[in-house]
């Protein structure tokens, strides 16, 4: 629709430039999408770490960044200026093609993820119909960017730590991938708009109260299941082993510098929006209004991934590490055989006369 | 040529030279990362036939957990690549037998279509086509019994490859996390109750004190 529009008012405009446009004009208009969705995200995930600072200094009872500019607005732009001037050394003996490779494998998932991501009814780059499967495929090749980084850097912190990673993401992308499947189960798609729209139909929805129809009340278990699987695929506390300041000093990122070090950085940030944004689609209705007599719109998916990220930050202030055993423990052997349970009674569920997704 | 030709000789000629690298790169972490990049080639091909769900799956299993394992593997080895390259002339005649064997293979199933991705299967479907739900259609409908023993054999696998690494050594220390969980607090403390002890000056104290301040005089 828009393209249309803007296709009219080019040509009017051009014309007979238009010749010259036109064989380039799909490129050209991907490229604007993807600009329009990248800029408000790269944004975000610069100002992210300032709330998470200010988050967590309230919680301290502390103020948190208050020196550069009003209220420390400024604090991202001094540090991203301070990154890009920082030299990026590499070390001896280092893989020096992997060792560049690594941060922005990492980097490059979190972001071409954003592809599938409904955020209106309509509005989406790629609607797909294998849009879940594409989601856990490209968040399945965030791991690269670590295990090549830890790799690379021919040292052994930081190889420990890939280590670590790898190996922690890999289990809780099984229970995620998992608790997906009952959320398909239910919506009987794998378009994430279709999965969105199923959302806002039910008993509930009818009589207004759209939030109790969204898929968090009857499949609870797993919303708790991809919610703190999500913490844990995106490597954050309580489950920072990863990076595990006090063991293993920075995990795989322990010889980076400069601006290859704030990719990693913001690959973290841009994981932890993501998931939120998966969070939100999944199991909070994505930009569906929790009450009848309110519109739908991209401003409540905007509250939903904002409320999901502050839980990311309030987690970190409230829980110590947790240890490593105990992290695979839950990943294997609490998570998994509970989605495979909840399959199991949900199929049941969806047999009986109770269905409640017709 | 058309625009779908050309990307698939672009992915062609990427997934020919990864593969060639794969058997040439002297490194072995390198040469898993350019099985990855094959991979990643395949499943493009595979999108340019509209079998989405294989391509999708073939990254997410393949790329996303088998090859970091591989990768896992490979880098925790310490391998020799020229002790493993040392008898590398003695193989070569059976290495090139069993190859010349496959291209002859697959040129006989290819023969008459080879090289052009028109004439493959897939470019006829419909607009609303999903390759997923034929393929799960088919998968539970008419091979269901096919796919029912694919994973009773992959349930078998699992169960011996546990019972291969399952080994308890006697003198490992490990803990039990569920016993730990489980712990309440009367297995920890235990509450004793003592009658309160009172504070009133004894009599060997009471006379120190009055020595000491008879001598502070």
């Amino acid at each position: 629709m828009m393209e249309v529009q803007l296709l009219q008012f080019l040509q009017t405009q051009l014309g007979s430039q238009w010749l010259w446009v036109e064989p380039v004009w799909p490129l050209v208009w991907a490229l604007m999408q993807i600009v329009a969705i990248l800029a408000p995200l790269v944004a975000a995930v610069a100002y992210l770490p300032y709330f998470e600072r200010k988050v967590i200094a309230y919680m301290h009872v502390r103020i948190g960044p208050n020196r550069v500019g009003p209220a420390g607005l400024l604090q991202p732009i001094a540090d991203a200026l301070k990154l890009v001037f920082k030299e990026v050394i590499i070390p001896t003996k280092a893989s020096k093609a992997l060792y560049i490779l690594g941060p922005i494998l990492g980097l490059a998932p979190a972001l071409i993820a954003w592809a599938v991501i409904p955020f209106d009814a309509g509005l989406v780059l790629a609607d797909i119909d294998a849009g879940v499967l594409y989601l856990l495929a490209i968040s399945s090749l965030g791991v690269y960017g670590i295990i090549i980084s830890g790799w690379a850097s021919n040292s052994k912190y930081a190889f420990l730590g890939a280590m670590r990673a790898t190996a922690q993401m890999i289990s809780y992308e099984i229970s995620m991938g998992v608790a997906l499947i009952v959320v398909l189960m239910v919506s009987n798609s794998l378009n994430l708009s279709a999965i969105v729209a199923g959302q806002g139909q039910g008993m509930f929805a009818d009589m207004g109260l759209g939030f109790l129809s969204w898929n968090w009340l009857p499949l609870l278990p797993m919303f708790f299941v991809f919610l703190i699987s999500g913490v844990a695929e995106t490597n954050r506390s309580p489950f920072d082993v990863v990076e595990g300041e006090s063991e293993i000093v920075a995990g795989h990122m322990v010889e980076y510098s400069g601006m290859a070090f704030a990719l990693f950085f913001l690959a973290e940030y841009a994981n932890m929006i993501l998931i939120s944004a998966a969070v939100s689609t999944f199991f909070l209705g994505g930009w569906l209004s929790p009450v009848g007599f309110l519109p739908d719109g991209i401003w409540w998916l905007m509250a939903k991934i904002s409320a999901i990220l502050f839980l990311f930050l309030w987690f970190r202030a409230t829980f110590p590490r947790y240890r490593y055993d105990q992290i695979m423990r839950l990943g294997w052997k609490v998570f998994l055989p509970m989605c495979f349970l909840w399959i199991v009674v949900v199929g049941v569920w969806m047999l009986s006369p109770l269905n409640i997704w017709k | 040529m058309e625009f779908k030709t050309f990307v698939f000789f672009v992915l062609a000629t990427i997934m020919l030279l990864a593969a060639l690298r794969v058997i040439t790169a002297r490194n072995p972490v390198h040469a898993v990362l350019f099985l990855v990049l094959a991979f990643f080639s395949a499943a493009g091909l595979w999108l340019l036939l509209q079998a989405e769900f294989l391509a999708i799956v073939l990254i997410m299993v393949y790329v996303g957990a088998v090859m970091v394992l591989f990768m896992f593997v490979v880098m925790l080895l310490d391998i020799d690549i020229a002790r493993l390259r040392h008898r590398f002339w003695s193989y070569l005649p059976l290495g090139t037998m069993v190859g010349l064997l496959i291209v002859v293979q697959m040129a006989l199933v290819l023969s008459g279509n080879y090289f052009s991705a028109e004439a493959l299967p897939g470019h006829s479907m419909p607009a609303d086509y999903s390759n997923t739900k034929e393929l799960a259609r088919l998968l539970f409908t008419e091979y269901y019994y096919p796919f029912e023993i694919a994973g009773v054999i992959l349930l078998v696998g699992i169960i011996a490859a546990v019972l291969l690494t399952l080994r308890k050594r006697k003198d490992t220390k490990y803990q039990k996390p569920s016993e730990q969980l489980a712990v309440k607090r009367n297995d920890r403390i235990r509450m004793v109750s003592m009658p309160a002890e009172k504070d009133e000056p004894s009599v060997d104290t009471a006379a120190a004190a009055a020595t000491e301040k008879r001598e502070g005089q």
